[in-house]
């Protein structure tokens, strides 16, 4: 059947659903061209043929420009939703990438996040007066300036805005702005305590 | 609401209930892709055929303009399985009836078909039926295993019930102080979980 090739990508991206980005199919999408030039093809020639005067070709030209625009469906379908998961990707693990899930990115894709990026940093450097306004804080509306947190794996030395430089060792509790370790938070290094 | 009850361009869920097949005869000589047919060897598909069509080819070639094909109705919306929605809706297993009952029911709609109106009828009573059930059953299982109550359900109701699912969860995590607990983010954690995995396979 045709676009067969086009709904397996649509397969694979139903699949992994939960969050996780599946290697960019660079073959299943090259695949899918080739049959829509295929198709556009012999389209192009039963055009012709009825201009020259046969008849009744009408039909298959339809069909086939159903399954063009289907394909065509699919294909962008296939991008947008990869987009849209990279696009939040950025809010999760925040500018920096892990390697794995950047492996499975094509190149352009690695460029659109890049250009996000740039984006979303241009634009918070812009709001909010001097020194801009980081949207990615205070997902959560904040109660206390200070949070007690703990670390959950060795991380290293962390500078805070006064100056003082403490080691986030493994299961150590600390007591920090809480603007300063939300990202922290978010990337799994410290854990909050709520008493 | 999760996307799957949208009908936009890019929906994953609208394309895959658009795959659905559905019964066709072909009306009018379609040349040259006899090969759509697995039953024939001839190279075009000739009037009389009769083969199975996903819904976005047949929405093609059959419409109020064209009549290249005719398309009957897939047996779970013909009028003798409407009749068993219409005894017990709750009790059917819809998700076996196609996954997408109600999307691809609804895209159906669009073929001038006589029963349509019936169809329609009878989509609408279905989900009627079921509603409360679901509702009822998404909001009161709090960590539980939920897989006897979705198994049934199509995909459209399955999204409704993870909404009260999401809902019941929110509202006890309010309930018990813990929506000010900041959390390493989702995405995070299942990266985390499944680089563990992958590590445990080498090992």
């Amino acid at each position: 059947m045709l676009a067969e090739k086009a709904l397996e990508l649509i397969r694979e991206l139903q699949r992994s659903k939960d969050g996780s980005l599946p290697p960019y199919n660079e073959d299943g999408v090259r695949q899918v061209l080739e049959e829509m030039r295929a198709l556009f093809e012999q389209n192009q020639k039963d055009v012709s043929a009825t201009v020259e005067g046969e008849k009744g070709l009408f039909s298959g030209v339809q069909l086939r420009h159903a399954a063009l625009e289907r394909n065509k469906r699919c294909l962008l379908a296939y991008l947008y939703n990869r987009l849209e998961e990279i696009r939040k990707m950025r809010w999760e693990f925040g500018s920096v990438l892990p390697g794995e899930v950047k492996y499975n990115m094509c190149e352009q894709e690695v460029q659109w996040f890049g250009k996000y990026n740039k984006m979303l940093a241009t634009y918070m450097r812009s709001i909010g007066g001097v020194g801009g306004l980081d949207l990615t804080q205070d997902m959560k509306p904040p109660k206390t300036l200070y949070i007690e947190v703990r670390c959950l794996a060795d991380h290293g030395e962390f500078e805070t805005q006064d100056g003082n430089i403490i080691v986030l060792k493994k299961n150590s509790q600390h007591f920090l702005l809480r603007s300063e370790c939300e990202h922290l938070i978010r990337q799994g290094v410290l854990e909050h305590m709520v008493h | 609401m999760s996307s799957s009850i949208n009908d936009h361009f890019f929906s994953i869920d609208s394309i895959l209930a658009t795959q659905e097949r559905l019964p066709c005869k072909v009306e009018l000589p379609i040349f040259r892709l006899g090969y759509l047919d697995s039953a024939t060897d001839g190279n075009d598909l000739l009037p009389g055929t009769k083969l199975e069509m996903p819904f976005w080819m047949a929405q093609s070639l059959c419409s109020r303009r064209r009549h290249i094909i005719s398309i009957e109705l897939p047996k779970q919306y013909r009028g003798s399985y409407r009749e068993i929605l219409d005894a017990d809706a709750n009790v059917v297993d819809l998700h076996k009836m196609g996954p997408y009952y109600y999307a691809f029911g609804t895209q159906l709609l669009r073929f001038d078909h006589a029963d349509g109106s019936d169809i329609a009828k009878s989509l609408l009573m279905t989900f009627q039926m079921r509603f409360r059930k679901i509702m009822d059953s998404s909001r009161n299982s709090f960590n539980e295993d939920t897989c006897s109550l979705t198994n049934k359900l199509d995909e459209t109701e399955r999204s409704l019930f993870k909404a009260g699912q999401k809902e019941l969860n929110d509202f006890q995590r309010w309930e018990t102080r813990e929506t000010e607990k900041l959390m390493t983010s989702k995405m995070v954690r299942n990266h985390r979980k499944r680089k563990r995995a992958a590590l445990e396979e080498i090992s």
